[in-house]
């Protein structure tokens, strides 16, 4: 099964880490993602500009609209993704559980893809 | 079986339909051609076919023929004899599947009691008090979360087993005390849930003999033992000290001895196995005034080392006062209660009512009856606080 991985975090807590943990965060992410690939488990990742980048649309009474910035207002905020090919929800929920923002107050959503 | 044909089916559902299906098959067939040497193994065979079957015809309806066929051609040669030796780890894994934390803990005990238990829809809604349609939405909501998010059908593996066996004594507990100790509804036992905890405590223990499983078994006969010295014959509660104890179930009594005792002297302990030590030292006084409370209050200290909780401290407080006195526990009781965690906790103002009445702080005890009172749904609870309320009122 394939379970994407969507990943959020606080960006003024991110943003407020020392360049040399910041670093060390992004180290360990490819070594993550290496590891997936070896053993033929990742599909696709990607990280997001700052949520702060965001536009939203919808239509009301038949009209576009466009707002300014996210869906929510949250505490910590989508910043990135991936899709990963586990053998069930455990192997997908301990290959998350290792992921490397998750010691910096990082959450992250964890949902399998429709069969 | 039911087990087995979920891991050959893969689908709860489906192995729940194969399986009437090879029953239905069996009573045409045996009384016809004799019951066959392995009737388990045929029936589950007989399943497997039907189930298969069914995906087939689903499939063409569907048009994802192919995944049947590989689904087919991927299954052993020899189900009947795949499906012989591992009954008991199906059933298991059944237990493990019901109670994944990725279940919410209601969904985790609908599940079990359905699945592994084999009660209706229709009796865990009575004995839950809630309508047969919430409930039943409730397994349909499980069985798709199931599905769709890929919660797998195995036991868990040793380095997960601790925590994953911890959610499935939790959901063992939870059942037994809503027959023990119901949170609602008028009487104050239900000892059907009780009956079906234990015996799905015993079939834990027999399946994995795990220490804990041992002090969870253990804890619930031996507090099951006092079932029929808890209430009068009017329904009413009668309290641990004024209980008659030749009322106490001894068979219960010694069995839940010897598990909590096997349990404590394996060293590997948890909470559950404490509970049951202190269920023990109760079991083992022949009066009320004979309890060990200096022991009693030992195992609460260890118990609040490994599981640090103001309900813990609150029943420690408990002793104490039987220990030291009323004074010494009321003390504490309002340190713990200082701290807010337990203000809406009934038993806490019952508890603090308890001592207050015993120091003849009149008031202070009608106080915290009456607050116990606002906080309880149970019917003979009400019954116990208001005629505390009343003799407080005479006296």
């Amino acid at each position: 099964m394939q379970y994407l991985m969507m990943c959020c975090i606080e960006e003024k807590r991110w943003a407020a880490l020392s360049e040399a943990s910041r670093e060390a965060v992004m180290r360990d992410y490819g070594q993550w993602i290496a590891e997936l690939a070896e053993r033929g488990q990742h599909r696709m990742s990607a990280r997001l500009a700052p949520s702060g980048t965001a536009q939203t649309v919808r239509q009301q009474g038949g009209r576009k609209v466009v707002l300014d910035g996210p869906f929510a207002e949250t505490k910590e905020q989508f910043g990135g993704y991936h899709l990963v090919e586990c053998r069930d929800l455990d192997e997908a929920m301990a290959l998350a559980g290792r992921i490397p923002t998750l010691p910096h107050g990082g959450v992250v959503e964890v949902r399998a893809l429709e069969a | 079986m039911l087990a087995t044909l979920i891991r050959l089916l893969g689908d709860f559902d489906r192995a729940e339909e194969a399986m009437q299906e090879a029953f239905a098959a069996a009573v045409e067939q045996w009384p016809r051609d004799g019951v066959p040497a392995n009737p388990r193994a045929w029936l589950v065979s007989a399943g497997r076919f039907k189930g298969i079957d069914a995906m087939r015809r689903n499939s063409r309806i569907d048009g994802s023929y192919d995944t049947v066929e590989d689904f087919a051609a991927h299954e052993s040669s020899d189900p009947a004899g795949a499906a012989d030796d591992s009954v008991e780890d199906d059933r298991l894994r059944l237990i493990f599947t019901c109670c994944h934390p990725a279940l919410a803990p209601d969904a985790q005990v609908a599940m079990t009691l359905r699945e592994v238990c084999g009660l209706t829809t229709e009796e865990i809604a009575s004995a839950f008090l809630i309508p047969p349609s919430t409930l039943a939405q409730r397994i349909v909501r499980a069985k798709a979360k199931i599905r769709d998010a890929g919660i797998p059908y195995e036991i868990p593996a040793a380095a997960e087993l601790p925590e994953r066996l911890d959610a499935v004594l939790r959901v063992v507990y939870l059942v037994f005390n809503e027959g023990y100790a119901a949170s609602s509804g008028d009487a104050l036992t239900r000892a059907d849930l009780s009956a079906e905890a234990i015996r799905l405590g015993r079939l834990l223990l027999e399946l994995l003999p795990e220490p804990e499983a041992a002090g969870l078994l253990g804890l619930m006969l031996l507090q099951d033992s006092r079932r029929a010295a808890r209430t009068s014959e009017a329904g009413d509660i009668i309290l641990l000290d004024e209980q008659d104890r030749a009322l106490w179930n001894r068979e219960q009594i010694d069995e839940g001895h010897a598990h909590s005792r096997r349990a404590l002297a394996s060293r590997r302990f948890g909470p559950y196995t404490l509970q049951s030590a202190i269920a023990g030292a109760h079991a083992e006084a022949a009066t009320a005034s004979e309890t060990d409370w200096s022991r009693i209050v030992g195992v609460y200290d260890l118990l609040l080392e490994v599981e640090p909780s103001p309900v813990i401290e609150l029943n420690r407080a408990a002793a104490i006062a039987m220990r030291d006195g009323p004074a010494a526990g009321l003390t504490l009781i309002d340190t713990i209660m200082e701290r807010g965690e337990l203000a809406d906790y009934q038993p806490a103002h019952a508890a603090r009512a308890e001592l207050c009445r015993r120091l003849g702080r009149a008031n202070d005890a009608r106080l915290s009856y009456r607050r116990a009172l606002e906080l309880t749904r149970q019917g003979a609870a009400r019954r116990f606080l208001e005629r505390r309320l009343a003799e407080l009122a005479s006296g």
